[in-house]
């Protein structure tokens, strides 16, 4: 590894006469871009919030296929950009190579875990939000069928299914399960057309509450099922409002309050003294509102108390340890039984 | 009775024509870069500077023509043959679990040089084999290729997710990749190369691959024109009758050229997976077998021609990574339409001037040929 | 009668670096037949493209009934009253007759008024010019020579009164070629010009009635035809004396090489093309196959040759029966003894792309001699190349040139010259002479027959009922896949011709 010693000596050379830190925000999206309707503009959302409360504008990125990572990464922190926030756990091994030769810029990545001095580490607890979105969709349920409706195929959607499975089966023991991923290729988080097809044949098999966890395909989903009079979960961020009376909770994952919040953080931290910004992993559950279920206006006639009291007991019993809902990736696998 | 177009010396058919394809592109391209309020000269400017301005630019311009340089070669080894291989990313994409299945099982106990030889035939061989069947098909069942390498991408992105998902992942791990590759498992970059021209390579994942890419050309230029198997293939790549005339097995030369097409396809992984991720992820041919097409037309399907070619798009790849860094109104939507256009007219556009090239050709040829011998009409 | 009809001023017309047309000059009057003859390559195709539109000339007039005009495409050329027959027809083989003359002239986009009008047009046609076809049969079942009426047709139709044949008869029989002339004769005394463009002298000489010879891009001179002579247009196509008729002595059969038995072939789309046909070849005898054009010779020499699979049938080379329903392997059969030279060069006896040298050696890139290993030798190929080039006289003496930008008789003779070095025992040739000029053709047809002087056995087919006529010593007539007959080399042309046309039919020769 010739090629990282000598960039690190080049680098120390380079940053050891470097001045104190400033407080240049920035953002760097995943492959699906920042008008994914989904996490990557949920972030792009959270930077923008951020914009219009400070005034202090961000910079941002598309990357275009893999090999752009590290340029990227590389180029932020060589223009001085900090923090950097990228989005996505595909950025882990970037992050990983890339972090320790500028120690004094701040990185964020959501969605994985780095173990570096100047990373923080933003993961969710889907699972647990799901789960709470799985008691709601089996109360809400009348034929004792559900169904989920993933986008790509890939572990983190594993997740968000496995926690809802185990929700359901906490309300109702003898409900039925149907799952469905969309497709096996990226075009799977935006193939609103497919989904759709999928949640219609799941109707069909009498399913009547429907998580959609597909990313830009969840409209499909939630179109179909109000089309039908059924009901749709929406999921990442607050989807009532798309098919008001026919979206029985949306599952959100604030993203854009990670990315706010990290570039608050780092505003105050050079403010200070530059050192003061935290790093290292930060696990946003339903204890610190990371997760959970959405009840507003557009919802409140299809929620009822009794769905609401099960909802606030489950979230009470998660956070308290008593119910341990479970990660799909520590084991590859689920134990809660669809059928 | 006549050619439509007269016909053109060869410097004008081979340098000036895709020069002037190229620089009608960028002017279109330009206009893109105008509508969307920026300078298009300094979009060019940033494009060049970046692609060749600093080492590490070059590096990333040579890292991405490697990978266009193998899609290329597939898609011209085809073409000789009269086979349009668009399969090229599926087979890229299929090499890289020969790659991978290479690095995995030797990374710790060898150094890369042992393991290099053994993801080269790993690579190869995966995705020969996913263009034998297409091959196959074509040359016993007459299905066209065309369609059957298409449908082979499809199917190889969705056996790469399950693959990935479920068999290579390692267990607890989030992104749906294999583990990362020990040293025995990475190529050394070619850093040293750069730096012989007093150019810092910096982080450029410009490695060895490219090396073997340059000797797959060697080895393309071989085959095509130097043995009787090239011989055969262009035969039949020409003119079917000539080819059942002269007493070649067709099933076998289609056969044979889809597997060879497949194989350079899938020596493309190398340069991804061993020379820069140093792990197998979901979709990283990223288009470049698409690519290939482009650079295999516009390189007239020679080695020496796709070699500029692929440089070329190189430089697209990395110089319009530059353009976004500094120029944030111009999206990365826009950079694909400008590569877009670029492959438009110098791929699919490439006879748009050739009528004019032509006639001008043929006027001041007139002007000369006063003194000029007298030729037959043909 | 002299008003003229159209007047061509110092035409000419470059490609690149092939001067096709040079200052040319022409008149046609109205109301006549004016032939223009000249080898391949002469021109004459070219000057046609100029005058239809499909090509613009560098410089240079054209003149429609005294005045100028431009013709940019097709359409100006049929604004000007100029109608095309194209040697290959231009037709849509599954319409009607009456809808493909009405194809581009349809007037509006609901067709039923137009069709009505466009039948009783072509009623009216029909019988002023004497053109009988049935507007409502398909065309591809219609026979070669109503299809070209129907062309015909369709210049007439849409107002022509100036009509370009190019190369009418080489599809004819000669009947039919007679029934041809018969219209032409009918149109041009309907007051209708007339150019017609062959290589044929004969045709020229019985139909025209003045007549423009082209060399080399140039028009060489312009007869009245009653003036002139085979021999002398001849000579002024090729530029030095020419001799038409073959010089061969009597033919010595001796053993058979080759034989035919019951041989049925099928073609692609699975149409029998050659029915339960049986013939013998023998040693130091020329067999000549005549017949129009698409009776199943094509298929015939394929099957012999092992291009194409037989469905049932037996052929007999040197006496060993070889494999005709099998594998086809041509490449087995020329290491035993049997040459080919393609009637079709630009599809399969050459790849017209490659290199001069590279098709010297197409069918037989496996010998020892041009290959080391899996590599070709080119040193050994490109010397080999050279050789033959010299002693057959390609032009130009460059095996590394292109193959496409050799004359087509040149090209033939590459072929020719593939072929007859390997001291083959039996040779087939298919249209030997088919787009070769002149010069070429002499050449060639003293190598057949030189080769069968030499003792070997000589199978020709062609359509050109005098190149059969010259060469054969036996003549064997085709029609619709059978042998309809068979003549000695003396048999005359009338006879042949009946027989070529089916009607004639005496139940199948051995």
């Amino acid at each position: 590894m010739k090629r990282l010693l000598l960039t690190a000596v080049a680098l120390a050379a380079l940053s050891a006469g470097a001045v104190a830190k400033d407080f240049k925000p920035a953002v760097i999206y995943d492959m699906g871009g920042k008008n994914d309707k989904s996490f990557n503009e949920a972030a792009y959302n959270g930077a923008q919030k951020f914009k219009k409360e400070t005034g202090v504008d961000f910079r941002d990125f598309e990357i275009a296929n893999d090999a752009q990572r590290e340029q990227a990464l590389r180029r932020f922190a060589r223009d001085g950009d900090n923090p950097i926030v990228v989005v996505g756990f595909s950025w882990a091994n970037a992050i990983q190579s890339v972090a320790p030769k500028y120690p004094d810029t701040d990185f964020v990545i959501i969605d994985a875990t780095v173990d570096a001095k100047n990373v923080r580490s933003v993961t969710f607890a889907e699972p647990e939000g799901s789960y709470l979105a799985g008691i709601m969709a089996a109360m809400a349920s009348k034929t004792h069928t559900v169904g989920f409706i993933g986008g790509m195929d890939v572990p983190l959607i594993r997740k968000f299914e496995c926690g809802y499975i185990g929700g359901v089966k906490h309300a109702d023991k003898d409900a039925k399960v149907l799952t469905a991923m969309t497709g096996t290729t990226p075009d799977a988080w935006n193939d609103p057309v497919k989904a759709g097809e999928i949640a219609k044949s799941q109707m069909d098999q009498s399913a009547d509450v429907i998580y959609a966890a597909a990313g830009g395909s969840g409209t499909g989903v939630l179109q179909a099922t109000a089309d039908a009079s059924k009901l749709a979960i929406g999921v990442d961020s607050n989807q009532n409002y798309m098919q008001p009376g026919h979206v029985l909770t949306s599952m959100v994952k604030r993203v854009d309050v990670a990315v706010e919040q990290a570039f608050k953080d780092e505003q105050q931290a050079v403010k200070d003294d530059g050192k003061s910004f935290k790093t290292g992993e930060q696990h946003l559950g339903l204890a610190d509102n990371g997760v959970g279920v959405v009840f507003d206006k557009y919802n409140k006639d299809l929620v009822t108390d009794k769905m609401k009291q099960a909802v606030e007991e489950a979230k009470q019993k998660i956070i308290s340890g008593d119910i341990k809902v479970h990660d799909y990736l520590t084991d590859d696998s689920c134990p809660y039984q669809s059928s | 009775m006549s050619t439509p177009y007269a016909k053109l010396p060869a410097w004008a058919e081979y340098v000036l024509l895709p020069f002037v394809n190229v620089v009608v592109a960028f002017l279109v391209a330009g206009l893109v870069v105008l509508l969307a309020g920026d300078s298009p000269l300094h979009a060019f400017q940033l494009m060049i500077e970046g692609a060749f301005g600093y080492g590490e630019g070059i590096g990333y311009t040579l890292y991405y023509a490697t990978n266009f340089i193998f899609t290329g070669l597939a898609v011209a080894v085809a073409f000789h043959c009269s086979l349009f291989n668009i399969g090229g990313e599926g087979q890229a994409y299929v090499g890289g679990i020969g790659v991978a299945i290479a690095a995995l099982w030797l990374d710790r106990f060898v150094p890369w040089w042992v393991t290099f030889p053994v993801a080269i035939a790993l690579s190869a061989g995966f995705g020969a084999l996913w263009a034998f069947i297409p091959g196959y098909l074509q040359a016993k069942r007459g299905s066209h290729v065309v369609i059957t390498t298409i449908m082979f991408n499809f199917i190889a992105s969705s056996l790469m997710v399950y693959l990935l998902v479920h068999v290579l992942k390692p267990v607890g791990a989030m992104a749906p990749q294999t583990r990362t590759f020990a040293e025995g498992g990475q190529l050394p970059t070619l850093g040293w190369l750069l730096k012989l021209f007093g150019l810092n390579p910096g982080i450029a994942p410009f490695n060895i691959t490219f090396l073997l890419a340059l000797v797959m050309c060697f080895l393309v230029w071989v085959l095509v024109w130097r043995t009787r198997f090239g011989y055969e293939l262009r035969t039949l790549g020409f003119s079917r009758g000539a080819a059942r005339y002269a007493g070649i097995n067709e099933a076998k030369i289609i056969i044979l050229t889809m597997m060879i097409s497949g194989a350079l396809a899938g020596m493309m992984a190398l340069n991804n997976v061993m020379g820069d991720q140093f792990r197998l992820q979901l979709d990283f041919v990223n288009g470049a077998g698409f690519v290939g097409i482009a650079v295999a037309l516009m390189g007239r399907s020679h080695p020496l021609g796709i070699i500029p070619a692929a440089i070329l798009f190189g430089v697209l790849y990395q110089g319009g990574a530059e353009i976004s860094f500094d120029m944030p109104e111009i999206s990365r939507d826009m950079i694909v339409i400008i590569q877009g256009l670029v492959i438009l007219f110098a791929g699919a556009l490439e006879n748009m001037f050739r009528p004019a090239l032509a006639s001008a050709f043929g006027r001041i040829g007139r002007s000369r040929r006063d003194v000029a011998a007298p030729a037959a009409g043909e | 009668m002299s008003e003229t009809a159209i007047a061509l001023k110092g035409i000419d017309k470059s490609f690149g670096s092939v001067h096709a047309n040079r200052n040319i000059n022409l008149t046609v009057r109205k109301g006549t037949i004016h032939g223009i003859v000249g080898e391949n390559g002469a021109g004459k195709s070219t000057l046609m493209s100029i005058l239809y539109g499909f090509y613009q000339a560098d410089a240079g007039d054209i003149l429609v009934n005294g005045e100028k005009v431009e013709i940019r495409d097709s359409n100006a050329a049929i604004a000007a009253g100029i109608g095309m027959v194209h040697q290959h027809f231009m037709l849509v083989e599954n319409f009607t007759v009456l809808e493909n003359i009405m194809l581009g002239a349809e007037d509006r986009q609901v067709l039923n008024a137009g069709i009505a009008r466009a039948r009783r047009t072509l009623k009216e046609l029909e019988e002023e010019y004497a053109l009988q076809v049935d507007p409502d049969a398909i065309t591809e079942q219609l026979p070669v020579g109503s299809q070209q009426r129907v062309e015909i047709l369709k210049a007439l139709y849409r107002g022509a009164d100036i009509l370009i044949l190019d190369e009418p008869t080489g599809v004819l029989t000669p009947s039919e070629a007679d029934h041809l002339f018969r219209i032409l004769e009918q149109l041009r005394n309907q007051g209708k010009t007339i150019i017609f463009i062959t290589h044929k002298l004969r045709e020229v000489m019985a139909i025209t009635d003045e007549v423009s010879v082209m060399r080399r891009g140039e028009i060489v001179a312009t007869k009245e035809t009653s003036q002139t002579s085979v021999d002398e247009l001849a000579e002024l196509m090729v530029g030095r004396r020419v001799l038409l008729r073959v010089d061969k002595g009597e033919s010595t059969p001796r053993e058979t090489r080759l034989e035919v038995k019951n041989l049925t072939v099928d073609d692609e789309r699975g149409v029998t093309m050659v029915k339960d046909v049986s013939f013998a070849v023998r040693a130091g005898e020329i067999v000549g196959i005549a017949g129009v054009a698409g009776n199943g010779q094509s298929e015939l020499i394929e099957a012999i040759s092992g291009i194409r699979r037989a469905r049932s049938g037996e052929v007999i080379l040197e006496g060993e029966p070889i494999s005709v329903s099998g594998e086809a392997d041509p490449r087995r059969l020329r290491a035993r003894g049997l040459a080919h030279v393609p009637e079709d060069r630009h599809h399969m006896g050459l790849v017209l792309p490659f290199e001069e040298s590279e098709n010297a050696i197409l069918g037989y890139q496996t010998d020892a001699r041009y290959v080391n290993g899996a590599f070709l030798n080119l040193g050994a190929i490109r010397s080999d190349a050279g050789e033959k080039m010299e002693r057959y006289d390609i032009r130009p003496p460059d095996p590394r040139l292109k193959t496409a930008n050799f004359s087509g008789g040149n090209q033939q003779k590459i072929v020719l010259a593939r072929e007859i070095e390997r001291d083959p025992e039996v040779l087939i040739f298919g249209q030997p002479t088919r787009g070769v000029d002149v010069g070429a053709i002499e050449f060639i047809h003293k190598r057949i027959i030189e080769m069968r002087d030499a003792g070997k056995a000589v199978l020709v087919v062609s359509v050109e009922l005098d190149e059969i006529r010259g060469l054969s010593d036996r003549i064997l007539v085709m029609f619709d896949g059978r042998i309809v007959g068979e003549r000695d080399g003396e048999a005359g042309e009338n006879e042949l011709g009946l027989l070529m046309a089916g009607v004639e039919e005496e139940g199948t020769a051995a």
